[in-house]
């Protein structure tokens, strides 16, 4: 009994980090509309900015005006972010602004190790609570106690000032429609501004208070990012009372899940999550996503025309030169095109849902990995030979996809995104920790191609057949009957229920073609590589997928294609130099401010405004806002 | 241009020679006309004539590509549309949109701007008695009320941001007669306290009602500009550009 309670109160004291730095996130989407994924590195730089200030100010009072201080930087900070890179791009199409906040993660990984070095750090102990207090014969840390004390009041505190003050009605007002309130006189630039003051100083303190019960390190940001994901959409997006339920939850879970369960800890989080959108789709606190409210901007689709015969000849070009591509001679440029060729194929199909679908899907590297993994597996365990292995990874990751596809479905919108989310990484940590059957961290080893494949070339040249037909079969597939319909249902779900489309099916097939077409290029992967490791379906691997969907172009057949190959050819450049992510943050927030509508796209309109000066308005109208 | 302007007394509000697009699609062409200071004007038109393009247009929702719109003698072109709120010109729009999330008492508090100098101050108490169903249902959500007493709601709200100029969209749009004629004495109470008014609407039985000049457009160009005594006189006017 005591050991229960004494786990009880860690887990509501681990609670109070969570539930800061979620309802920050929370916060933040509700307004801005935008999936801020550097909420993470905000929550990191509060724990280093936090235990740097430690460092300097002594005493009790010192810690906690250091924790005061942190959330005040790291709130400026997140201004700063807002400012120079969010602003810009408010009006680009929806959710491209989660690009700029990929880029914001790299760019702050790099600055924190230049800064801090890559040391981990320990929290310095809070003064006057270093002690521990016997709750039936348990120990309990006096610090977990103050942390339990102390989340109540914060979460009046935001009650308050969200339900209580102008501040939060406009805040809420603006959450249903942001013009509105502009056109009341509100200056909604500052108001957002103001947003992303709360809700990243929110995450600083979080990474703060939590700095004598863990620390710093730079893993903190991926981390976090999707255990607040969980929280906030379990609780349900924008409720704050919602975001502290769930984070109890997932704490206490996670408590006695160590004790009792030890292997499943990474799961639980998640299959609480399924469970939880299984019976209320909206989080527990959360109400229906009304989709299209005002205030939303967008231009009207450009039609997706089949290649006229000049691009045809062009592709044309491009093969028989990739095909001639091993008389170079050069063993790394062959080994380099292979990765390229098999990323694109990842890319292309998760452009094939994001583009074509509207799905936005935020883990799509479980079809990736999921692929690699079935085959590794079988060639491991059932010692199948390559060619049956091969063929059966897309058949595995297509089965995936069917289940998660039919889970996910039942939402629409960001929801449908975090539990896309959520699932990849509930297939993340099965993979990651069950051991005896894939390996675990130590991933899948020896996995090679059949005899006839075993140069690099003649793998190569298998690589371009499969990947390229594969591409060529989603392009296909986008000009067909299928394609119309999946089209016709992101356009206008309603309307096209009128006219006799099964939307649900329609997505749900797609969403299997995609997973399935990703397992392909995960198998392609696993046996040029001859090994797979659990980072194949991590976060940084579905959002690696998103950044060049979006890069290319979403709206453009060939952006995720033209993406891949770019980001790849930058990555191999770029990761020669010792702060990579620095460059490669910069380079896409860069991208994203001057090409707000992807590389294809941004060329697109340049070339448009070339051939027909005649039309200055959209441009025009587009290029004012 | 500044030999027609001499010729007479510059608005409140003026639009000159202003041309708007939605997309490839030229909604405004070369449309010029003024309020004056306690004018109620009626900008008629049929669906699809450009009325609302007009009236956002004023509140810079939508960007002119030519001509200008000036208040008071500053230019709104290009002005965020914040900035047109605060200068003064209070906007009412179409589909209403009220926060339906937020109580009524709310919403009025997001349409709160500080008091301006020689304009009538509203508070809420004020505009509860001017619109009394929503003083019972002060505290109750904006999306429990009806259609009619939504844009009760959404008028009291731009109201709390004592305007100097009131823009109408379409007011009378899927509301009940006798809640129009209610709008109508209120319009009235609002007339006789100097607000000048720009009311879009289709509705002309109405429109008479409440307004001293009409302003006609269809397909974006104006069309009649003068008195309801006028048009009256004109009735080949009406047949051409307002009946069904």
């Amino acid at each position: 009994m005591g050991l229960f309670i004494a786990q009880l109160l860690t887990g509501l004291a681990n609670a109070a980090t969570l539930f800061l730095v979620a309802s920050g996130l929370s916060l933040i989407f509700g307004v801005t509309r935008i999936v801020n994924f550097a909420h993470g590195s905000f929550y990191m730089l509060g724990a280093f900015v936090g235990y740097s200030l430690m460092q300097v100010l002594p005493g009790a009072v010192g810690f906690w005006a250091s924790v005061l201080l942190t959330g005040l930087i790291v709130g400026l900070i997140g201004v700063i972010v807002e400012m120079l890179v969010l602003r810009p791009v408010y009006r680009a199409p929806e959710l491209f602004q989660l690009v700029a906040t990929f880029g914001v993660i790299l760019v702050i990984q790099d600055l924190t190790l230049m800064i801090w070095g890559a040391e981990d750090v320990l929290g310095p102990r809070a003064p006057g609570l270093k002690g521990i207090v016997r709750i039936m014969d348990e120990p309990v840390p006096t610090y977990d106690l103050a942390l339990i004390a102390l989340t109540p009041f914060v979460l009046f505190a935001l009650w308050y000032l969200i339900s209580r003050t102008r501040l939060g009605v406009l805040v809420r007002a603006a959450t249903q429609d942001r013009e509105m309130v502009a056109a009341l006189g509100v200056n909604q630039a500052w108001l957002f501004t103001g947003v992303f003051f709360l809700g990243a100083g929110m995450a600083g303190l979080g990474g703060a208070i939590q700095l004598p019960k863990g620390g710093a390190d730079l893993l903190m940001d991926f981390n976090i990012l999707a255990a607040i994901f969980v929280v906030v959409v379990i609780g349900g997006m924008g409720s704050l009372p919602g975001a502290y339920i769930a984070a109890v939850l997932i704490s206490v879970l996670n408590v006695f899940g160590v004790s009792y369960l030890p292997q499943s800890t990474l799961v639980l989080m998640f299959v609480v999550m399924a469970v939880v959108l299984t019976i209320r789709p909206y989080g527990l606190l959360g109400r229906e996503e009304v989709v299209g409210e005002h205030g939303q901007v967008g231009e009207p689709e450009r039609p997706i025309k089949p290649a006229s015969g000049r691009a045809r000849m062009m592709v044309g070009v491009l093969l028989v030169l990739l095909l001639a591509l091993p008389m170079t001679g050069s063993h790394f440029l062959v080994i380099l095109i292979t990765d390229i060729i098999i990323f694109c194929l990842f890319a292309a199909s998760l452009h094939f849902l994001l583009g074509l679908g509207g799905l936005v899907s935020f883990g799509h590297a479980a079809f990736f990995g999921g692929g690699a993994y079935v085959a590794g597996l079988l060639v491991i365990h059932a010692e199948a030979p390559m060619e049956l292995a091969f063929l059966l990874a897309p058949l595995g990751a297509g089965l995936l996809a069917v289940i998660i596809g039919w889970l996910c479905l039942r939402l629409t919108g960001v929801y449908f995104a975090m539990l896309t989310l959520a699932m990849a990484q509930l297939l993340w940590s099965l993979v990651f920790q069950w051991d005896e059957f894939t390996g675990g961290d130590d991933g899948l080893v020896d996995v090679w191609p059949a005899g006839w494949l075993s140069e690099a070339n003649s793998y190569f040249y298998f690589t371009a057949i499969v990947g390229v037909g594969g591409i060529i079969l989603l392009r296909h597939i986008a000009h067909s009957p299928f394609g119309y319909a999946l089209r016709a249902s992101r356009d206008s779900q309603r309307q096209a229920e009128a006219t006799g489309i099964n939307t649900k099916r329609i997505q749900w097939m797609a969403f299997t073609l995609a997973g399935a077409m990703a397992g392909v290029a995960g198998a392609l992967f696993v046996f040029s590589k001859g090994s797979v490791f659990p980072n194949e379906m991590e976060i940084a691997k579905s959002f690696d997928g998103l950044i060049v969907v979006f890069l290319g172009g979403v709206k453009t057949l060939s952006g995720g294609v033209v993406g891949a190959a770019t980001l790849e050819l930058v990555k191999d450049y770029l990761t020669r130099f010792e702060y990579w992510r620095l460059a490669l943050g910069l380079l896409i927030i860069a991208v994203v401010v001057l090409a707000p509508y992807g590389i294809v796209g941004s060329f697109r309109k340049l070339f448009d405004r070339y051939r027909q000066p005649s039309e200055p308005e959209t441009v025009a109208a587009e290029s004012r806002q | 241009m500044v030999a027609v302007f001499s010729q007479r007394v510059m608005g409140m509000l003026e639009l000159s020679g202003v041309n708007s697009f939605y997309g490839k699609a030229h909604i405004l062409r070369d449309l010029s006309f003024s309020i004056q200071a306690g004018e109620v004007v009626s900008l008629l038109g049929r669906n699809g004539a450009g009325k609302t393009t007009t009236v956002k247009t004023i509140m810079q929702l939508v960007r002119p590509d030519s001509g200008s719109v000036s208040f008071q003698g500053e230019s709104l072109t290009r002005l965020p549309t914040h900035r047109v709120a605060k200068l003064g010109i209070g906007y009412v729009p179409e589909e209403r949109r009220i926060f339906t999330d937020l109580t009524i008492s709310e919403n009025l508090e997001v349409g709160r701007q500080p008091p301006r100098e020689g304009v009538f101050e509203w508070t809420e108490e004020i505009l509860f008695d001017l619109f009394p169903n929503l003083a019972e249902r002060r505290n109750n959500r904006g999306k429990a009320l009806s259609g009619g007493e939504q844009q009760m709601l959404s008028i009291a709200r731009t109201l709390m941001g004592n305007p100097r100029l009131l823009l109408l969209d379409e007011p009378s749009e899927g509301i009940a007669p006798v809640i129009v004629e209610q709008m109508a004495q209120t319009i009235l109470k609002l007339k006789a306290e100097g607000l000048p008014v720009l009311l879009s609407e289709q509705n002309l039985h109405f429109a008479r009602i409440v307004s001293d000049r009409a302003v006609i457009i269809e397909g974006g160009l104006k069309k009649y500009d003068g008195s309801f005594a006028e048009l009256e006189a004109q009735p080949e006017i009406r047949d051409a550009y307002l009946s069904v």
